[in-house]
């Protein structure tokens, strides 16, 4: 069998251009129905409209039609691309980078194309804390239980030059992010540009995907932080 | 504003009071077309209650400064305000290191009423320059953590700061427990 990438035509008389300049037919879109259409019906094990209908096929035609169709992977890879693609950023800001963190999520950038839009209000409903602005030394110790309180897997983005090495205010009050937690990905910038943390974001989706263990979380003591009431602490009626 | 003359003529008026006095008030400033009045530590509660008696009813806001090298170094702001006349004034003492201690104008004292702006400007002047205040409600610290040790705003505080953790140097921080 052979196979053509073929580009999708609107089907109109006008539309034939790519038709005209490199002699490719245009699929026709009822095409795609049919497909869409035999598809549902081979789980089913229903009657096939399409011409390559597997239901005649036996033998290295059927395998070869099954090898084009399925993609295998291991469960790490395909549990570490959804996870990749639906972070929940905690609803969190600390100063002038905050600003850009929300632009980020506006309409302008739309971090939804990602699937990272859904920010929650609860550290226990989140898997992301962006570090947006100042961390000042009587903050840190609310952020460090913020980021106790997130449930596995859990990453942490430091945004804007200040809470990565204090920027501007490097004196008395602040501390950086470093220093009480693990951070996965530095967002350098005063501020960054709403395109600096999605980059940012994209980053660390490429480290959710690729799965680099770094060896963060170990030497910041920061497994197994979560804060969860055992059963017995739980009396009855909860 | 009072004009300098004006400021002279309320000076005057209140060294000969009774209740202020001629020790209280040490000197006169206008500068820039700001009236400022400079009063001993101790008499800081009897000056305030007399210009309130004189229209500036309300106090605006209270500043600490640190004057070093001069002496004594630490240096109490506060800014009145008469808001029918629209006139303001500023009244400062000094107080030294050895020493920073002078009467709080936040409760209602014996001389007549508090000024409750006061609360937690002295709060944070006491936090940052370590200025005490006898007799303040609530002194403790307000923007500091509470086992903080130092004054930061005093100019002899270092900056601080923190080296920047990179990979390399990791281990340095506190942060990293392994």
């Amino acid at each position: 069998m052979e196979i053509k990438r073929e580009r999708v035509g609107t089907g109109g008389a006008g539309s034939s251009g790519s038709d005209a300049a490199g002699g490719v037919p245009l699929v026709d879109p009822r095409a795609l129905r049919v497909n869409k259409h035999d598809s549902k019906e081979l789980l089913r094990g229903g009657e096939l409209l399409g011409a390559t209908a597997p239901a005649s096929m036996d033998g290295d035609e059927l395998e070869r039609y099954v090898h084009e169709r399925v993609l295998t992977t291991t469960v790490e890879k395909a549990v570490a691309w959804g996870r990749s693609n639906s972070f929940f950023p905690l609803a969190f800001g600390l100063a002038c980078c905050a600003m850009e963190q929300f632009q980020t999520a506006g309409p302008r950038m739309d971090i939804g194309r990602f699937g990272f839009e859904a920010f929650r209000a609860s550290p226990r409903q989140a898997d992301l804390i962006i570090l947006a602005g100042r961390v000042s030394i009587k903050m840190a110790p609310i952020i460090r239980r913020l980021y106790d309180q997130m449930l596995e897997p859990k990453w942490a983005i430091s945004m804007g030059a200040c809470c990565s090495s204090m920027g501007v205010f490097n004196n008395y009050a602040l501390v950086p992010a470093d220093k009480f937690m693990p951070i996965d990905v530095h967002v350098p910038g005063c501020p960054p540009r709403p395109e600096g943390l999605m980059h940012g974001i994209l980053k660390l989706r490429k480290m959710v995907q690729d799965d680099p263990d770094a060896g963060w979380r170990e030497r910041y003591d920061a497994r197994g932080t979560e804060e969860i009431l055992r059963d017995e602490q739980v009396g009855p009626g909860a | 504003m009072p004009d300098a003359t004006g400021l002279e003529l309320l000076a005057k008026e209140l060294r000969e009071s009774e209740d202020v006095g001629a020790r209280a008030i040490l000197g006169t400033l206008h500068f820039r077309g700001r009236a400022t009045l400079e009063v001993a530590p101790d008499n800081i509660r009897a000056v305030l209650a007399s210009l309130r008696e004189r229209g500036y009813t309300s106090m605006m806001s209270v500043h600490g400064v640190d004057y070093y090298p001069h002496e004594p170094r630490l240096g109490v702001h506060y800014e009145l305000l008469d808001m029918s006349s629209v006139d303001r004034m500023t009244v400062v003492l000094r107080v030294s290191t050895d020493e920073p201690v002078l009467d709080s104008v936040t409760p209602d004292g014996e001389d007549g009423r508090g000024w409750p702006t006061a609360d937690h400007q002295e709060r944070e002047i006491y936090d940052m320059f370590g200025v005490v205040f006898r007799g303040h409600p609530d002194l403790r610290r307000i923007l500091m953590p509470e086992d903080y040790e130092g004054h930061p705003q005093r100019r002899d505080f270092p900056v601080g700061g923190e080296p920047v953790i990179f990979t390399h140097n990791e281990g340095e921080s506190h942060g990293v427990t392994r």
